[in-house]
């Protein structure tokens, strides 16, 4: 699985996206359990200390809770939060470089609603 | 947290070689630890000394908080696998492992056994008979069914071969998340060791050049592109791991401060960005100015 990580950015950072991708894609529903510190170790091969750093990142954010005694779970309201966090990221992390992209290889941005709507229209 | 190893002022001297030079650094209990180094940086005298293979020329070393030499209590708790390790004559892989039962108070023999059967060991042959990778992961496995508060590999892979690499990466962490303990992994293959490590210490020439958190190292350096007036610009006051000219273009490698403030400003100069990986990192933290060379930027 390591292939997964990359060596170039903090790993806990890189644990907490994928935590967050699987909530946002419900699969880590919202007071489900998600896997131990131990587990996230062994599966992407990381010192577990760096699978906790990541873990408490999204416990600090409200994204997770402890229950004692039994794990870290999905906190209600989870998804939604991310979703809206995601969504403000968004226009950075696409938009912007899209339309950068865009200007330097002279795309208007008729022709970028065009290519838009004609995607949509292919799904 | 408490200390397992304290190094204060190590000096250590062959004739006017100074194979460690005034180190000082301080090893954490229950940490993973990489000390990472060039051919000849040291590595291999520090932890000579700490396992009271050396003495020291000048400086104190203390492990479990006690001076480790001649001190069976302290010595009993550290388990020191190095890629020449010899062997008396007429030894098998069978003795070895019962010698290492006598001496460790935490040999888990059930789990040595597993381990014999994962890197395919034969039992009954002698040592000398065994292949280099074999030789290496007999040591491998002494060092984790050991189970030793303090253990030290140093190099141990030569000669194995990737699969059983990757299962000795597998295993360590697997065991170590078990029974948490103290592992200090000497080694230059960073790349395939630096996920499982807490934190780091990199060594060049007998002096301590880093001492820092694996995490907080990942993605710190970065390597910036762009005409040489705004890279000059960007780059003053920060410090700067290499620099290179690139056709009417310079790229620079600087150390960032690890928030994200001086990439923004970066893009906003309108330079290119690429990160720079531990390896990478350590690679320009232990080579001649004159050699270094700025990453490709993609």
């Amino acid at each position: 699985m390591e292939y997964l990580i990359d060596e170039k950015r903090p790993i806990f950072v890189q644990i907490a996206e994928r935590i967050e991708n699987d909530i946002i894609d419900g699969e880590l529903p919202e007071e489900s359990q998600i896997p131990s510190t131990n587990q996230f170790a062994s599966f992407y091969q990381i010192n577990p200390a760096t699978a906790a750093k990541g873990v408490n990142l999204l416990v600090d954010q409200g994204i997770l809770y402890k229950k004692r005694g039994l794990g870290m779970y999905v906190a209600p309201g989870a998804r939604a939060k991310l979703l809206e966090k995601r969504r403000e990221q968004f226009f950075e992390q696409y938009i912007v470089p899209m339309l950068q992209e865009a200007e330097k290889l002279g795309i208007t941005i008729e022709q970028l609603t065009e290519m838009m709507q004609r995607r949509v229209k292919a799904q | 947290m408490s200390k397992v190893v304290e190094v204060r002022n190590l000096t250590k001297a062959y004739g006017s070689v100074l194979a460690v030079n005034r180190m000082s650094f301080s090893i954490e209990a229950g940490k993973i630890y990489g000390l990472l180094g060039r051919n000849g940086a040291g590595k291999t005298t520090i932890m000579q000394i700490i396992t009271a293979r050396l003495f020291p020329s000048s400086g104190e070393v203390l492990v479990l908080g006690e001076h480790p030499y001649e001190n069976s209590r302290v010595l009993s708790q550290i388990c020191f696998i190095k890629d020449s390790q010899k062997y008396p004559n007429g030894y098998r892989v069978l003795d070895v492992l019962d010698q290492a039962a006598l001496f460790f108070p935490h040999w888990d023999r059930e789990y040595a056994f597993a381990l014999v059967e994962a890197f395919r060991l034969p039992l009954s042959r002698g040592m000398k008979a065994l292949s280099r990778g074999m030789l290496s992961a007999a040591g491998i496995i002494v060092g984790l069914a050991s189970r030793a508060p303090l253990t030290i590999f140093d190099e141990p892979y030569l000669g194995l071969d990737a699969v059983a690499r990757g299962i000795f990466y597998e295993r360590l962490l697997e065991d170590y998340a078990e029974h948490p303990r103290t592992v200090i992994i000497s080694t230059h293959l960073i790349d395939e060791v630096s996920r499982l490590l807490e934190h780091i210490l990199v060594i060049d020439q007998g002096r301590l050049v880093l001492d820092e958190e694996a995490e907080t190292l990942r993605g710190r350096a970065f390597t910036v592109v762009g005409p040489e007036a705004r890279v000059d610009t960007y780059t003053a006051g920060k410090e700067l791991l290499a620099r290179e000219p690139l056709g009417g273009l310079v790229s620079a490698t600087i150390m960032g401060n690890g928030n994200m403030e001086d990439r923004k400003c970066a893009e906003e100069l309108g330079l290119e960005l690429a990160p720079v990986s531990l390896q990478q990192l350590i690679v320009y933290l232990t080579s001649e100015p004159s050699t270094r060379k700025a990453v490709e930027v993609r």
